[in-house]
């Protein structure tokens, strides 16, 4: 099952790499990795996107959870959540078709165009992950993907519950 | 506040965090942390001839005294050379600092000479590391590794110091914290109150009861408290192999070690009970077996410092994290308003039970053979030490032979590699004992395999007058190799054996010790009661045993805990 892993951490030098290490090391799952310091800069917030049974979960929370650095961790996915991911994405527009059938679907799916050149669009589009994956397959089927990029996960917690030290 | 450089910040960091032993060797990175060893005497330097044996010397010295071990290696090949030391510390949850030397700051990802990622190296196998990068935090990160070394589930910390920071030339402002606090670490060391409740409830009315008592009760210094719980519930009593020593190995309610080499009746106790306390144990498939047909009939009551220890291999019915000390402290409290009055008599058919099984005597062996037999070594060294011995043992058959036939009564007197099996161990650590405890008797048992894994240590006994006993089982094969191959590969001793053995008599007058070869049975008590006549010397004694013989009882494969093989032709 998909889950939605948040950790906060000392932004300190060498923690990704406890957490990174912690993962191939135990044989757990990363699908997606998004880590960036918070609004406190001594904090930084991880957000990993895994899949395991409860067992593997339950132990990926308490092996992160017992890393010296790690303050606190929560699976998102156990309650209400928002979750968001970013995705640019390169597409050739080589003819007046594509060009308009990718504006269309930017449209559709919600998207912006934030680069243009003569032979291809750069789309940015935020959103869930499937979200992200269908506006994928969709351009797909009018157009070339020539490139793409992806932030993976990140979320919080609906309502009042919160990740704090 | 005080001025120096940043080498004598690290030694007097040391002083202040109560070192009084450092394990290690020299190197270009650490000359300076070396030339302010040099300038004092309160830490005491320790000379070793391999940085891997420094690891276990530390980890020895830990193991005996519950306090930190510490090391102090060169960059490079120094600190790499420790890392089968310190992979050994944490699997078996033994505290101890490694402060290793780094090329200078501006040189680090140059590839310069002896540099190694000494942090990324050992990430795996380290509780926490530092690289220290200004020299005024070297006395924080000190007094940090040694807290985290010391606290929670104890284990190795690493603290990597770039050249440039400990330079002798330079000063800086010197000042060692009182307290360290971390708010992103705080073990919890006290049960939750509901989970107690529930642990006494199911032991009090426990009709077949089971102590499983590991390395943490020993590590939070419970074995009193456990003998107390124990004796209460008048419940039987196992150990682990990382345990023994953490309730009386001569208590009548212990039924001895548990696991693949355990007992019979301590796998019967545990595969029959209806509720297993587990303190400070980690279900290890070296005790379990087939987690499958693991103890069917029993609610498992799991008591461990780590949460991640819990429910990680056979789920728990009632987990309380906290350490062993303090739980039993709070389960003894509550079953005081328990009516225990009956529980002799509540628990006299488990007890009948259990003496059948004690009645197969798995641990006997053939007493009249031609060759002297290693479990009759073992007894001869329990009695020539009034069983008071510390007991460092190498990896193989020897140590399995040592840890079921020689009883421990105290903690910290069983000294082994039991999580990683690390061959090799068994002398750098008897060295540590040593170091720790001048008086006492320190004996390794090791085999002809393990002991050339560190020999060369016997030069560093030399120097610092170590009159440690050696006991070397001389199969003249890596026995419990060849154990296995007998077992599975139909006899097929591929690389098991080496057929140019030194000669150890020699070898070990040549490091300046006392060498004795025993031969035959009736030779070996006198020869023992010689060595340890002996008060000095180091005497190694090289004992030719049985080349054929195999430690029963045995698990068998992918079988419950209990189904075993008692000898080569007899199975429960």
């Amino acid at each position: 099952m998909r889950r939605i892993i948040s950790v906060l951490m000392e932004n300190e030098p060498g923690a990704l790499s406890r957490i990174v290490g912690l993962f191939s090391q135990r044989g757990f799952n990363v699908d997606s990795l998004c880590v960036a310091p918070t609004d406190d800069a001594s904090l930084s917030r991880l957000t990993i996107v895994s899949h395991g049974d409860d067992k593997v979960i339950e132990q990926i929370t308490k092996q992160v959870n017992k890393l010296v650095d790690v303050l606190r961790v929560t699976d998102l996915t156990e309650g209400q959540h928002v979750e968001r991911e970013l995705m640019l994405i390169k597409v050739a527009t080589r003819t007046e078709q594509a060009r308009a059938e990718v504006k269309r679907n930017v449209d559709i799916f919600r998207g912006q165009v934030v680069d243009v050149h003569a032979n291809n669009y750069t789309i940015q589009l935020t959103g869930a992950s499937d979200k992200l994956d269908a506006f994928s397959s969709t351009i797909a089927q009018y157009t070339d993907i020539i490139e793409s990029s992806r932030t993976g996960v990140c979320g919080l917690a609906r309502g009042e519950k919160a990740l704090r030290p | 506040m005080e001025m120096m450089s940043g080498a004598a910040m690290v030694v007097r960091a040391l002083k202040d965090a109560g070192v009084e032993h450092v394990f290690g060797y020299p190197g270009g990175a650490v000359l300076d942390i070396y030339d302010a060893l040099f300038a004092q005497d309160d830490v005491k330097h320790v000379l070793v001839r391999h940085e891997q044996a420094a690891a276990h010397m530390a980890d020895g010295y830990a193991r005996s005294t519950g306090k930190t071990g510490t090391v102090l290696v060169t960059s490079g090949p120094g600190a790499t050379n420790t890392l089968t030391g310190i992979a050994t510390a944490y699997m078996d949850s033994i505290p101890m600092v490694i402060l290793s030397g780094q090329v200078p700051s501006m040189h680090i990802g140059e590839d310069a000479f002896q540099e190694t990622d000494m942090v990324g190296c050992s990430r795996p196998i380290v509780k926490h590391s530092f690289l220290v990068k200004r020299a005024e935090d070297i006395p924080t990160a000190i007094a940090k590794a040694y807290y985290i070394a010391n606290s929670g589930r104890p284990g190795p910390v690493v603290v990597d110091l770039p050249k440039d920071i400990v330079n002798i030339q330079e000063s800086h402002p010197y000042h060692y914290p009182e307290h360290i606090h971390m708010r992103s670490y705080n073990p919890t060391v006290k049960g939750h109150g509901k989970q107690i409740r529930k642990a006494v409830a199911l032991l009090a009315k426990a009709k077949r009861p089971v102590l499983y008592v590991g390395g943490g009760a020993i590590a939070s210094g419970a074995d009193g408290l456990v003998t107390e719980l124990a004796e209460m519930l008048n419940a039987p009593v196992t150990c682990t192999l990382m345990g023994l020593g953490a309730f009386s190995g001569v208590h009548p309610q212990f039924v001895g070690m548990l696991g693949m080499h355990g007992t019979l009746e301590a796998n019967k106790t545990m595969h029959n009970a209806d509720c297993i306390l587990a303190l400070g144990a980690r279900f290890d498939d070296r005790v379990t077996n087939n987690v499958e047909k693991f103890c069917p009939h029993a609610t498992i009551v799991h008591v461990d410092i780590d949460p991640a220890s819990i429910s990680k291999t056979v789920n728990a019915h009632v987990p309380v994290v906290g350490s062993v000390d303090t739980v039993v402290t709070q389960v003894i409290e509550h079953l005081r308003n328990e009516d225990l009055s009956r529980q002799q008599e509540l628990l006299a058919d488990w007890w009948k039970q259990i003496e059948q099984w004690r009645g197969r005597q798995c641990l006997s062996y053939q007493k009249d053979s031609e060759q002297i037999k290693p479990q009759q070594v073992i007894e001869a060294l329990y009695k020539h030490t009034n069983g008071d011995a510390f007991v460092s043992s190498d990896v193989g058959q020897h140590q399995m032979f040592a840890a079921l036939y020689y009883p421990f009564a105290k903690p910290r007197r069983w000294i082994n590699s039991g999580g990683l099996g690390t061959m090799g161990f068994g002398l750098p650590a008897a060295m540590g004992v040593q170091f720790a405890h001048p008086d006492a008797t320190s004996v390794v048992v090791t085999g002809d395999g393990s002991i050339q894994m560190n020999i060369q240590e016997l030069s560093t006994c030399l120097q610092y007058d170590l009159p440690i006993k050696v006991i070397s089982l001389n199969n003249r094969a890596l026995g419990m190799v060849r154990q296995w191959q007998d077992m599975i590969y139909k006899g097929r001793h591929s690389h098991s054996y080496m057929d140019s053995m030194p000669d150890f008599v020699k070898l070990a007058e040549a490091y300046g010790h006392v060498g004795i070869k025993v031969e035959h049975p009736d030779q070996l008590d006198e020869a023992m009661k010689r060595c340890f006549e002996h008060k000095d010397r180091l005497v190694f004694m090289d004992i030719a045993i049985d080349q054929n013989e195999h430690v029963y009882p045995m698990q068998i494969k992918y079988g419950a805990m209990d189904d075993m093989r008692l000898s080569k032709t007899e199975r429960t």
